[in-house]
């Protein structure tokens, strides 16, 4: 056996896990990882480029470009990590009457505060809270036993696909375009990615006889489909499915025999007319003959109004499963001892805002009507301002926080990508970088070539400018591969 | 059904992990039953089964709470009042975070860790090891289990991919290792020599393994040992380091208990070994802010040291990294007031010392009375507690008692623990959980109880002890 290479090192890309060698993740990859190197050059003097900072539209994480976090959120976390604070005289001069008190029912809900260990599913209490709210916001019960609080939902997808996926043929359907966690975690854990597309001229609307002609076509090639990812509203594609949409695709999932997998971590940024309907709604609603169908919800603390994406908070709640599985996503999460508690009471302060007559409820409201309206405003601002440039077309964005606009590549700019080596997308979000600082993820990130995923989270100011250079860089560019 | 036990991954069926399992689910259902004011032999569970010390309510350092409590609200540092409520060490060092961060705690951090915290990690690093070390080597980690469990996926390829691990081992690791589809290869610690580290055992290990067509990639060590307690030697990490050198084998080094070090022998770091040998051995070093005396461990914080890794092979694990886009950032926090605490004239150093040394002091005194208690007791006998928060104590059952254990179904030590709970309301975990030689059984027991708590558990183990030897004699 040959121990050493001739590089003399004993780990190499050859002999490490090949699937994390050959596993991709865009949203930080080539482009972000440039764009932190051009950055850094700015900051060490480099004034060679045409711009004075890197706009980064690459990543869903408000808090980064400007966006403030909610106030209470906060105060009642201080609260809670420093508890010795309550004790002070004169502490009502710096919290409000309702901060203090939710602070004290979380304490009295968290054995041995913030700095110890929690029930490897998380803080009880706080698992009630998050069955009372999933009842309030769907007219169903939920169990406190089918909750896990997980760090972000990234950590409950990792669990629930550990899981399912068993052998090589085990295949996922994914959403194309999808959010790459999913592509990765499928490579990554050696199993089959089989994607069911999104139609682009109809609002990426589902097409349920193209997913069903998908599932066939897999099995005829030999793969064993187990589990469909859905993710609703849409990432990146933004879009919204109807309560008819979902009761075709439970009723599908149910007839092939796949769990459900529902990311809907974007339940709270929903812009257009049609209000969110959680998968479980519509599970449940569809009665009895549905009450054993595997499924699982994903809602997360890092997108919404919220946007608290450096907390890591989660939570997945688990639907028909068996109990003996259950018990084995239980030891998985027992391995990792527990999820972090602040991220544990984010999530309970996220589905617990403060409720009118609470002392902090209108600057609450004032808040995060704030945020909302921003975003509803980029979100039409940024549909529209595409739209107006000639050979790009972005479809209505209806949730979420990005726009996925299409690219009309001249054929120049083709084969000036294939001779640097680089899809056609990423070679365009590399000029762009390069020409305006603008940092967007190539849509064959998404699984959606010849797009490009942009951001709608930064200031309404700083936005338009960004779009103004985002024009003249594609008429440039398609001017230069003409 | 879709999902049934036998349509799942069985490499998950296959992980264990004692520390939170089968005992820990019977003393829970205890819990909830003297929650229902049913009647058992006890008043209350005693949970000495996992690291845990806020839990058992050790109070946790104020300068970082206060520290946290900023970062955390940062509109407090412009409240009027701020400075009499704060200490101004506290408050500098908030404001100093928020000038490093802009997006403060709510953003997703780059995904190796903030940047200013690795630099402070590779400051401490290099003071205490005497060294040069760079902040880009260093990965922020939600917890050292984090690092554990992707280092472990990186090297892993295949089921022929072995590690070594120490027996008795922290469960993560043959957990993790059974997850990712490889080989725990087992090297015997010596209970007779304290749970020395020989490397001859290591060679037979090797060699075995090999023979058996595994392709042995890495060696993973604990100093100070969990559960065995030991700190290792210089002289002995330098032969580990020589062994894995010569049989070009990764080293994996959990050093989480290194501020836990109550014997004569110090902490030593693997770090430390390797660049002072000038070794190329390459090297992985996890470090926590659960253990020590913070004890934060419901923070989820740590941080992982790449020594002599290809490039190359570093942005795999990099990638990693980012599927989970980043580690908590209140436990990035937490690292960096780990290795960088209130220095001697800042206004928090001295409560920051005290505080320090009152906790290390406690938790030496319990270690020293557990340790000699343990050893008084009929048929038990327990090694030198040299480090880390544990007993791992070895118990003589008479053949009776083996014979019963046979007859309820369970390993001779779970029997044992069980009885134990179900008599006391004192939860250990059982030493298979750990793994151990053949034919000798422990029980793994923090001392994280509080001092008078202590003497409570320690009184009803004797009880309960004197009466089961008795009974199976």
């Amino acid at each position: 056996m040959q121990y050493l290479q001739s590089s003399g090192k004993v780990l190499t890309k050859k002999n490490i896990n090949q699937n994390l060698v050959e596993m991709q993740y865009a949203v930080r990859g080539l482009v972000p990882i440039t764009a932190e190197r051009i950055q850094k050059e700015i900051l060490n003097g480099d004034t060679s480029k045409p711009f004075k900072e890197v706009l980064y539209c690459n990543i869903g994480n408000p808090h980064s470009v400007g966006q403030k976090p909610i106030t209470f959120y906060r105060e009642v976390l201080a609260l809670v990590d420093c508890p010795m604070l309550l004790e002070r005289e004169g502490v009502e001069k710096l919290f409000k009457p309702d901060v203090i008190k939710r602070a004290k029912e979380l304490i009295g809900l968290i054995k041995g505060g913030t700095g110890a260990y929690s029930h490897s599913q998380g803080i009880e209490g706080i698992r009630k809270h998050v069955a009372e709210f999933i009842k309030g916001r769907d007219g169903h019960p939920a169990q406190v036993g089918d909750i896990f609080l997980t760090n972000g939902a990234s950590s409950g997808i990792q669990m629930i696909l550990t899981t399912i996926i068993a052998e090589p043929t085990d295949a996922i359907l994914v959403p194309l375009p999808q959010y790459p966690i999913y592509s990765a975690l499928i490579k990554l854990l050696n199993g089959t990615q089989v994607g069911y597309s999104l139609d682009e001229s109809k609002g990426w609307a589902l097409n349920i006889d193209e997913l069903m002609e998908k599932i066939r076509e897999a099995r005829v090639q030999g793969a064993k489909p187990k589990a469909l990812v859905l993710i609703n509203p849409g990432n990146p594609v933004g879009n919204c499915l109807s309560y008819d949409n979902l009761v075709d695709l439970v009723k599908l999932c149910k007839a092939e025999g796949l769990v459900l997998l529902a990311d809907e971590v974007y339940q709270e940024n929903i812009y257009a007319d049609r209000p969110f309907v959680s998968l479980k709604k519509v599970v449940r609603d569809l009665g009895p003959e549905f009450s054993g169908f595997e499924f699982v919800s994903f809602h997360s603390t890092s997108k919404g109004i919220i946007g608290e994406c450096g907390r890591r908070g989660g939570y997945m709640e688990l639907c028909g499963f068996d109990p003996e599985v259950q018990a084995q996503i239980y030891k998985l999460a027992s391995s990792g001892l527990c999820s972090n508690i602040d991220g544990q009471v984010m999530v309970d302060l996220m589905i617990r805002p403060p409720l009118p007559g609470d002392e902090s409820y209108e600057d609450f409201t004032r808040e995060r009507s704030a945020i909302f309206d921003s975003l509803k405003r980029k979100s039409i601002f940024l549909h529209e301002s595409l739209n107006e440039i000639a050979g790009v077309s972005c479809q209505p964005l209806k949730g979420a926080m990005y726009a996925f606009p299409k690219l009309d590549l001249p054929p120049k700019a083709i084969a000036a990508a294939e001779g640097a080596k680089h899809a056609p997308d990423t070679f365009y979000a590399l000029s762009l970088l390069e020409n305006t600082g603008i940092c967007a993820v190539p849509g064959s990130g998404f699984d959606g070539p010849n797009h490009i995923r942009l951001t709608f989270l930064p200031a309404e100011d700083k936005l338009k400018t960004a779009m103004s250079h985002f024009r003249r860089h594609h008429e440039m560019f398609v001017k230069k591969y003409s | 059904m879709q999902l049934t036990p036998d349509s799942i991954n069985p490499k998950v069926l296959e992980a264990q992990y004692a520390v939170r399992g089968a005992l820990v689910l019977r003393a829970m259902q205890h819990e909830r039953a003297l929650q229902q004011k049913q009647t058992l032999p006890f008043n209350e569970i005693l949970y000495c089964n996992i690291g845990n010390p806020h839990q058992l309510k050790q109070k946790p350092i104020t300068f970082f709470r206060q520290v946290l409590a900023l970062t955390d609200y940062p509109d407090l540092l412009d409240m009027q009042g701020c400075s009499e409520v704060f200490p101004a060490d506290a408050i500098a060092r908030a404001k100093d975070f928020h000038k490093n961060t802009p997006g403060g705690t709510g953003a997703y951090s780059e995904s190796q860790g903030l940047r200013h915290v690795r630099e402070n990690v590779a400051k401490f690093i290099a003071k205490r090891d005497g060294v040069t070390a760079y902040a880009d080597d260093i990965f922020l980690t939600d917890g050292a289990s984090q690092g554990v469990h992707i280092s472990i996926m990186c090297l892993v390829k295949n089921e022929l991919d072995g590690i070594m691990i120490p027996i008795p081992q922290y469960p993560l690791y043959t957990a993790t290792i059974s997850l990712n589809g490889g080989r725990a290869v087992g090297y015997y610690l010596d209970e007779s020599q304290g749970w020395t580290l020989d490397v001859s055992e290591l060679d037979r290990a090797l060699r075995e393994a090999r023979n058996q067509g595994t392709n042995v990639r890495a060696l993973a060590v604990i100093n100070p040992g969990n559960p065995t307690g030991q700190c290792l030697t210089e002289a002995n990490i330098r032969q580990v380091v020589e062994f894995c050198e010569r049989n070009n084998l990764v080293i994996l080094a959990d050093e989480v208990y290194q501020a836990n070090v109550y014997g004569d022998v110090p902490f030593t770091s693997f770090r430390k070994v390797v660049t002072h040998m000038k070794s190329n051995v390459e090297l992985i070093s996890y470090h926590s802010v659960s253990k020590g005396m913070i004890g934060e461990c419901g923070r989820r914080g740590g941080y992982m040291e790449l020594i002599n890794i290809d490039p190359v092979v570093v942005e795999q694990i990099y990638k990693l990294f980012s599927i989970s886009l980043c580690s908590n950032i209140a436990g990035q926090i937490i690292v960096d007031l780990m290795v960088n605490p209130p220095a001697k004239g800042d206004p928090s150093h001295d409560q920051y010392e005290r505080e320090m040394k009152d906790l290390f002091e406690s938790l030496k005194r319990r270690s020293q009375k557990l340790h000699a208690a343990l050893n008084s007791m009929k048929n038990i006998t327990c090694t030198e507690i040299g480090g880390a928060m544990y007993a791992f104590p070895s118990i003589h059952l008479p053949p009776s008692a083996v014979q019963a254990a046979k007859e309820a179904g369970m390993t001779p030590d779970t029997f044992y623990a069980v009885e134990l709970l179900d008599a006391t309301g004192i939860c250990v975990v059982p030493g298979s959980g750990f793994r151990q030689k053949q034919g000798s059984f422990h029980f793994r027991t923090t001392f994280l109880p509080s001092e008078s708590k202590m003497d409570d558990v320690i009184d009803k183990l004797r009880k309960f002890n004197q009466s089961f030897m008795d009974k199976y004699s």
